[in-house]
């Protein structure tokens, strides 16, 4: 189908896919920052999911498909990319790009290395068995996620790990929500439209907010 | 004023190329930059040296034909201005200019700053144009185009297709040299028929010829010397989406 070779319709599927993935990490940062609610609601937070049963799995496979075809075409048309622009100029400028832009396949692998870490940690539970949910005793007879997330992130490393990450994200969608709206057509005026800015705006107010969770964690803040 | 200009020297398709510097003495600042490199070449050929091969044909500004990147921006550092009419008094006395040829795998270097640009001619033979039957010529005002139909087909068709957008991409894709035309003609009644099959045809050309595809860096709205707009792109973009939209002439 052409909309899978064209050069256009790979850049409509990015837009797609990418924008229903931050619909999903729009959710994910919900249900994280309850974390800052106290044991209680993020257990309980925990414990809704699990309940879901089947429909988990079913959600599952729709990330798994979003993340695919993103991934795929992202590497894809980056190598076109590459492949089209064999050599450098011997002065290399650009004027209105952003770093955000230029580095968006390497943020997007970045992010990808991250989620493998980020499922084998808190989904799977093996990274660091000693403070897993499944090993810590339970609190009302459901999991202690909420301590399972705190002794977690008072560990220097998985902080780190998890604030790089989040960097990597907050660049990534920073394009990415910025340049949508063109992708998709809807655009009329310049790059100057207003949605390219509160994309921008809402890019760096994710990043805050997911960064907020190991931070103040690590910091002691919250406990 | 004195210059010292490092030039990209390469005699031919299969030559590996690479910078030489050159002097270029008592430049006036009334000349424009090829007039100014027109004397560095009557010094070369004088000492018995090849002249440096560049491209040029109007002079004027419109026949897109003068395609260097002058320290690192296509068309030098003024904006909306093709090289023939940057002047030299835009520089300062004892300046290093770095001069290179578009570069992009689509447009094969001929010589020293001469690229081929035929892709750019395929993709406007992909649909680039209006099938019309001959015969005596429509009466001007018989097919009515509002006004401002009218100035956004005309700002596309600013285009003149030197090349900048791609030089200037960091991808070498031909989006808003394509856009413009698909643009263009997808706006007037003329160009309404075959806009679908157009806009099909003109972006798989962008790919067959070898160019990148177009990722949102917006550099080629700021390279163009015609200030085309990327909104152009958008409008490109959306009339690939009606593609997808089945007509009753579809089933």
């Amino acid at each position: 189908m052409n909309l899978f070779k064209s050069t256009v319709g790979r850049k409509i599927l990015m837009a797609v896919t990418g924008l229903m993935l931050v619909g999903f990490i729009t959710v994910h940062l919900l249900g994280n920052l309850s974390v800052f609610a106290g044991a209680d609601a993020i257990n309980a937070y925990a414990k809704h999911l699990h309940d879901l049963g089947p429909l988990v799995w079913v959600f599952r496979l729709v990330m798994l498909l979003l993340f695919a075809v993103h991934i795929t075409f992202g590497v894809q048309l980056y190598l076109e990319n590459r492949a089209a622009t064999p050599d450098n100029y011997a002065i290399q400028k650009t004027l209105v790009t952003t770093f955000s832009a230029k580095t968006m396949v390497f943020t997007g692998l970045i992010i990808l290395a991250f989620l493998l870490y980020h499922l084998l940690h808190f989904t799977v539970q093996i990274t660091n068995p000693e403070i897993s949910a499944q090993n810590l005793p339970l609190v009302d007879g459901h999991l202690d996620v909420f301590t399972m997330v705190t002794l977690s992130f008072q560990k220097v490393f998985i902080s780190l790990v998890y604030i790089v990450a989040m960097i990597a994200l907050t660049l990534h969608i920073f394009h990415g929500l910025s340049s949508w709206v063109q992708t998709l057509g809807l655009s009329t005026g310049s790059s100057q439209d207003k949605v390219t800015y509160i994309g921008k705006i809402v890019a760096i107010a994710y990043g805050l907010a997911y960064i907020a969770i190991p931070l103040l964690l690590l910091a002691r803040i919250v406990k | 004023m004195d210059l010292t200009l490092h030039v990209w020297r390469q005699k031919g398709p299969q030559d590996k190329g690479k910078l030489e510097t050159y002097p270029a003495k008592n430049v006036s600042p009334d000349m424009s930059f090829l007039e100014m490199l027109d004397e560095v070449n009557d010094g070369l050929i004088k000492s018995g040296k090849d002249p440096i091969a560049f491209d040029h044909d109007c002079r004027e500004g419109i026949c897109g034909m003068c395609s260097q990147v002058i320290n690192g921006r296509p068309h030098g550092k003024q904006e909306k201005t093709t090289v023939c009419q940057l002047h030299m008094r835009q520089y300062n006395d004892g300046d290093e200019i770095f001069i290179e040829p578009w570069r992009a795998k689509a447009f094969p270097i001929q010589k020293d700053l001469i690229v081929d640009r035929s892709s750019l001619d395929v993709i406007m033979q992909a649909g680039g144009y209006t099938s019309c039957h001959t015969g005596g010529v429509d009466d001007a005002n018989a097919m009515l185009i509002p006004k401002p139909t009218a100035d956004y087909a005309m700002d596309a068709a600013e285009c003149i297709g030197c090349g900048a957008c791609i030089a200037a991409c960091p991808n070498s894709s031909a989006m808003l040299f394509t856009s413009a035309k698909v643009a263009q003609l997808a706006a007037l009644p003329q160009g309404k028929p075959e806009a679908r099959k157009r806009v099909l045809a003109m972006t798989q050309a962008i790919l067959d010829e070898g160019f990148g595809n177009c990722t949102n860096h917006y550099e080629c709205e700021a390279a163009c010397p015609k200030g085309i707009s990327v909104k152009f792109i958008a409008k490109l973009n959306r009339e690939y989406l009606k593609t997808m939209i089945p007509t009753s002439t579809d089933a």
